[in-house]
């Protein structure tokens, strides 16, 4: 065998004994305790609170636009991090840039709200 | 303000040789913008700006061509993006296309009635992406690239809001366009863990200096490689999308998606795998090989039983694909060239024969049957005429430039001794003119019997709007004018052969 499939070996044994030890525990445990289900019991648990309806619920469509507003934001944080941590160093070149890309986000932030996407029908 | 700071050095940028790229970034930011600011645009403002947009690419692109011409390929960006003939001839193609599915668009959507600025926005930004796959000396700015045109064109699939095969389309498009992304991510990140990087020039530096005792990770980044950029140009066997595609999606859309799109993508392929994956050519040739057969001969015999010329074209924009990979085969300057010389061609053909369909499809954009094309030659003697000549074109009859295309590639195939190849190609070339010969029998020996059948009557075909006729005049004026005269095109081709410029 390979050093490198050796390596991965080890990976797997780790992996096989987690899978065993957690099965056995929760194995022994529905062994010996006991099972008397009433109603209340086997309901789903909603943070504290009664549960309304199916569990197949769907989420309502509309709000695909924040799903979408979210990955505006969030694709914008990402690079503006790192850029705010070295944005000394990278100086009026960095600063243009981040502008420009802001902007160009800011744009789409824009089209949406003409658009008439940000109020809920 | 920043003085007392360490600076780092930021790379240098060739602005001159980014120009095509900005302007179409640049339009299609503004016209996002003024359409954010001004509740109702005149109708005709989008598509004009388009065009305008396209024209100025393709007169950007002549000054830039003469610059590389003289002093050769750069590379710029910290190597990340470099410019060469090929870089200038693909962009050309797509400004074409961009011109010619903005005409056919502001016809299109003003008959279907369809608001109409995000389709121009698109489009343009769908074209910078297809610029940047052209001019990518980096795989991930290949990737970049490729992601700006997919999502984009994604999204023009599904514009017709109305029909419900354009969602279909759409969204069928975007889960196998995702799924193959993702497998040519996963090769980019093979390719970088058997080479150490991901510069196209220093790739190719280190395979034609290296010898890999396990090559492995570098076959199977090169497999992974080939099926995402396959997908793109819709290689069989990842072809399954295109038919349902190019049938759901509006008509200027198809229009785009079989000439921009599958010229930046083989673009890209030509910049990856004949140009940084040379040294290697023996390596991954087989597999191109046995694509490009399965790709000529599948495009072609499905084609034939089909009954929708939408899906027709579909399947024969597969079989040109084809032979495209044909090129790409040769692995050699001449093959190159000969890509680069279909891909000229094959955008005429395109959006000549989609603009035909577009005027054709009639409101709705649902008469796509053949039946909807016989008897059009005695009711409609020039459009028949004009889609009879892109036909032929497409079967590569000589005296039209389709034969100078397929030409090319055959010859550059038996120059690189594969005879194989060649030969299967020729076959199938025979077989898919028969597809296009139905469409003639359809358009000129059977007739619809109009007297006979008032509903028949009821569906004539509208007279052609000035843009598809603009689109399909030209078209057909070029696709006769290259297959008498194919010197231009070709010469052109053959300067255009890419170069790698290490950064």
């Amino acid at each position: 065998m390979s050093e490198f499939l050796r390596s991965w070996l080890v990976l797997v044994v780790f992996g096989g004994l987690a899978v065993a030890v957690v099965g056995t525990f929760l194995g022994l445990g529905s062994l010996l305790r006991p099972q008397r289900a009433t109603e209340q019991k086997v309901m789903n648990y909603e943070s504290g609170v009664d549960p309304q309806g199916d569990r197949w619920s769907q989420s309502n469509i509309r709000y695909y636009v924040f799903a979408l507003m979210f990955v505006l934001f969030d694709v914008e944080v990402v690079f503006i991090f790192p850029w705010a941590a070295r944005l000394e160093a990278y100086g009026m070149f960095g600063l243009v840039e981040m502008a420009i890309f802001i902007f160009i986000l800011a744009l789409g932030l824009f089209y949406a709200w003409r658009k008439r996407l940000l109020r809920w029908i | 303000m920043f003085a007392q700071a360490e600076t780092v050095a930021t790379p240098e940028v060739l602005w001159w040789a980014l120009v095509p790229l900005l302007v179409l970034a640049g339009a299609a930011v503004l016209l996002l913008t003024v359409a954010s600011l001004v509740r109702r645009l005149p109708e005709w403002l989008p598509a004009a700006w388009t065009i305008v947009a396209g024209l100025a690419v393709l007169v950007s692109v002549v000054p830039l061509w003469n610059e590389v011409q003289d002093d050769g390929a750069r590379s710029f960006l910290a190597g990340a993006v470099g410019i060469d003939g090929s870089t200038l001839f693909v962009t050309a193609l797509l400004a074409v296309a961009v011109v010619a599915t903005a005409l056919l668009s502001r016809a299109y959507l003003t008959r279907e009635d369809l608001p109409g600025v995000e389709l121009y926005v698109l489009l343009l930004l769908s074209a910078a992406g297809g610029v940047v796959m052209a001019s990518a000396n980096d795989l991930i700015v290949l990737f970049l690239g490729l992601e700006l045109l997919s999502i984009a064109v994604y999204v023009m699939a599904a514009l017709h809001l109305r029909r419900i095969q354009s969602q279909e389309a759409a969204l069928k498009y975007f889960v196998l366009g995702a799924f193959a992304s993702a497998f040519l991510l996963y090769g980019i990140a093979l390719v970088y863990g058997a080479t150490g990087a991901t510069g196209l020039a220093r790739i190719a530096g280190y395979l034609s200096t290296t010898i890999l005792l396990e090559d492995g990770m570098l076959m199977a980044g090169f497999g992974l490689l080939l099926v995402g950029l396959g997908f793109k140009v819709a290689a069989v066997p990842f072809h399954a999308w295109a038919p349902d595609v190019y049938q759901g999606a509006p008509t200027p859309v198809v229009a785009w998606m079989a000439a921009g799109v599958k010229a930046a993508g083989f673009a890209a392929l030509l910049r990856v795998f004949v140009l940084t994956f040379g040294s290697w050519s023996g390596e991954w040739q087989p597999a191109v090989w046995g694509l490009a057969i399965l790709t000529v001969l599948g495009g072609s015999v499905v084609a034939v039983v089909q009954t929708d010329v939408k899906r027709m074209l579909a399947y024969s924009s597969i079989a040109h694909a084809g032979f495209l990979l044909v090129g790409v085969q040769a692995a050699s300057d001449r093959g190159t060239a000969a890509v680069l010389t279909y891909l000229g061609v094959y955008t005429l053909l395109a959006c000549g024969s989609f603009a035909v369909v577009t005027v054709v499809g009639g409101a709705g954009d649902d008469r796509h049957g053949i039946d909807a094309y016989r008897g059009l030659g005695a009711r409609r003697p020039w459009l028949a005429g004009a889609f009879a000549v892109l036909l032929l074109g497409q079967a590569g009859v000589p005296f039209t430039a389709g034969f100078v295309a397929k030409f090319g590639v055959i010859a550059a195939a038996t120059e690189g001794h594969s005879y194989a190849l060649a030969g299967i190609a020729m076959v199938s070339a025979a077989v898919a003119a028969f597809v296009y010969l139905r469409i003639l029998v359809a358009l000129y020996m059977e007739d619809r019997h109009l007297e006979d059948d008032d509903e028949a009557g009821a569906v004539e075909v509208d007279p052609a709007p000035w843009g598809p006729r603009i689109v399909i005049t030209v078209s057909v004026a070029l696709v006769l004018v290259l297959g008498v005269v194919p010197g231009p095109l070709v010469d052109l081709a053959k300067d255009a052969v890419p170069v790698l410029v290490g950064g």
